[in-house]
């Protein structure tokens, strides 16, 4: 009896602490004063004028389609590499798999800063194109570190049953592998995908003129004091987030419960 | 569908004009009136800090029409030939900018930057808990306050004001001065409740500290929620610092630029700007259309005795490794 309710006390807490400074900005998003250390009312001001303000706009669009974008292309290419790294011998194996953790444990600053010396060296302006190319490199690891484990479980005769049975190659590793390692690959996907939402050191350095993301424009407020329309602009991503995996978990349930899962 | 994104943010023939300002530090409506006004497309980015619009201006691979850097990046971004001469013949509202703001020590003659806001740094009290009468630096250093205090989370800020302390010029390149004011830091050190940047608001405004650092746009704005506060620039002189307008190298409108310089330079647009960030403005065709309660605020408009006695901040060049060794062993105290 005892047991269950510290265990319970103690998922509270973790809850707590997890979304108590979520609350407290939902809260603030309605706060008449631009202050946070003064509550002046009730008001819906902020959110309407979020939907005037072009510049914040543009940065979740940017923001947005950014990820999005790098979500997908780093899917493609790190699927692949991953196919390609499990395939490859020992010592090579060890190698790339070496290569690969670079990204993932260098720190942010100096892939930023590199991604922007290399893109100004070969003459590439900053903008749009540049910042897609350095979120796509920063996930590609990521999404090669998912999909390994899901290869590694794979049983290895499966591709070539499916090859004895007629099919190409192609069309194994489409209709036989691809089903198998897709947990690994959203896994990725979504791992991609928040990377790019969140990342704002590589994006600082490699975004030009008129491209800015979200991170970029609530970093640059530091000195002067967050805008209350970024906690209007957090309370709706958050919702939308929250109301997309309601979405997905009913989904799932009700695949389950008619047997067609996959 | 990447092409036709890439394509489809540029699709406008219109000319550009790009802006490079700190953020939440316009009247957005304004960008617009000038697209209506001059036909033209503006693109505006924001930074936090000088150093970070530094960086990217000094790396190259993007290039900005107009950027809006404070005093001392100024004069370093002239020093390394960053900046493009303005033509000042072109800027027909430069009559507007008080005498007072120019002439400079970073822009001597001039030549490469307009006057876009101002201030002071100073002392902000809570006069619930500061009974006493506010004029020195030293009140930071008293032991009464001890855990009540917010100093500025920034290097040449908060050095500067303990040289100030200590009588020194708050430009001092002399290590030994450096040192002495590194002492009083680290002997200010336990009476510290924080160093802030923009969170420091907040806890001055919900009164959870007596005293704090702070700019006198960003007092005025604190004044305005709680009553209680009040604002000093102590007697032995403080900071005067500017952001300027200013056109960098590689500028592929310069004549745009320029014009819109000179309409950010123009009274009413002055006015809008000014009411919006809640600075004080160096435009006297802007003071006159201020609300009158505005103008004669003594926080944002103090005397030019005031003024007299506060420095500007100069670019301390190859010295600011000194700077950054003494703000390191403050931190690390």
């Amino acid at each position: 009896m005892v047991g269950k309710f510290i265990k319970r006390f103690y998922t509270f807490l973790i809850f707590v602490f997890l979304y108590a400074p979520i609350v407290t900005l939902i809260a603030f998003s309605f706060n008449e004063s631009r202050s946070r250390g003064k509550w002046g009312g009730f008001t819906l001001r902020w959110y309407k004028e979020l939907l005037y303000d072009a510049p914040i706009k543009n940065a979740f669009y940017y923001t947005m389609v950014i990820a999005l974008l790098s979500a997908i292309i780093a899917t493609i290419i790190g699927t692949i590499a991953a196919v390609g790294i499990y395939n490859m011998g020992f010592l090579g194996k060890k190698v790339v798999l070496n290569l690969n953790y670079l990204p993932v444990l260098n720190p942010d600053i100096v892939t930023g800063v590199s991604l922007m010396t290399l893109f100004i060296f070969i003459n590439l302006e900053l903008g749009f194109l540049s910042m897609l190319l350095a979120h796509i490199t920063f996930c590609i690891p990521y999404v090669v570190l998912a999909v390994l484990p899901k290869l590694k479980q794979l049983n290895k005769h499966l591709a070539e049953a499916a090859m004895d049975l007629g099919a190409t190659p192609f069309y194994a590793f489409r209709k036989v592998i691809l089903p198998e390692i897709m947990p690994g690959i959203v896994t990725g996907a979504l791992m991609a995908f928040t990377l790019s939402i969140d990342d704002f050191v590589i994006s600082f350095f490699t975004a030009g003129k008129g491209v800015t993301n979200l991170s970029i424009a609530v970093y640059s407020m530091a000195r002067r004091g967050i805008n209350p329309k970024i906690n209007a602009l957090s309370t709706l991503m958050f919702l939308g987030v929250l109301g997309l995996l309601l979405i997905i978990n009913k989904r799932t349930v009700i695949e389950n419960k008619g047997g067609v899962k996959k | 569908m990447m092409a036709a994104l890439v394509v489809g943010c540029s699709s406008s023939s219109k000319e550009t004009l790009t802006v490079y300002n700190w953020g939440d530090y316009i009247d957005e409506s304004v960008l617009k009136e000038f697209e209506k006004e001059f036909g033209v497309r503006v693109i505006y980015d924001t930074f936090s800090t000088n150093e970070d619009m530094y960086v990217k201006l000094k790396a190259g691979g993007t290039s900005y029409d107009v950027a809006i850097p404070s005093d001392y990046m100024i004069e370093r971004m002239i020093k390394e030939d960053m900046l493009e001469k303005i033509d000042m013949t072109k800027i027909d509202n430069y009559k507007y900018i008080d005498d007072k703001f120019k002439n400079l020590d970073f822009d001597p003659s001039n030549e490469y930057s307009v006057p876009y806001m101002w201030g002071t740094v100073g002392i902000l009290y809570n006069k619930e808990v500061v009974k006493e009468d506010v004029d020195s630096w030293d009140i930071l250093w008293d032991e009464k306050y001890k855990g009540q205090i917010l100093m500025m989370d920034s290097q040449r800020d908060s050095i500067g004001i303990t040289l100030k302390k200590l009588d020194f010029s708050l430009n001092s390149r002399d290590t030994k001065e450096l040192e002495l004011a590194k002492g009083e830091l680290i002997k200010q050190k336990p009476l510290v409740m924080a160093y802030v940047v923009d969170e420091g608001k907040d806890m001055m405004i919900g009164g959870e500290a007596a005293l704090a650092v702070a700019w006198s746009g960003d007092a005025v704005f604190m004044m305005e929620q709680n009553e209680d506060l009040g604002y000093v620039v102590p007697k032995e002189g403080s900071n005067l610092w500017f952001d300027n307008m200013v056109i960098p190298k590689g500028t592929k409108n310069k004549e745009l630029a320029e014009k819109f310089i000179d309409f950010m330079t123009r009274p009413e647009i002055g006015l809008k700007n000014t009411e919006y960030i809640g600075y004080s403005t160096p435009n006297t065709g802007t003071l006159e259309l201020l609300d009158e309660e505005v103008a004669n605020d003594e926080v944002a408009y103090p005397s030019d005795e005031v003024i007299e006695n506060c420095e500007i901040f100069l670019d301390p060049s190859d010295f600011l490794k000194e700077y950054d060794r003494i703000w390191t062993e403050i931190k690390a105290y």
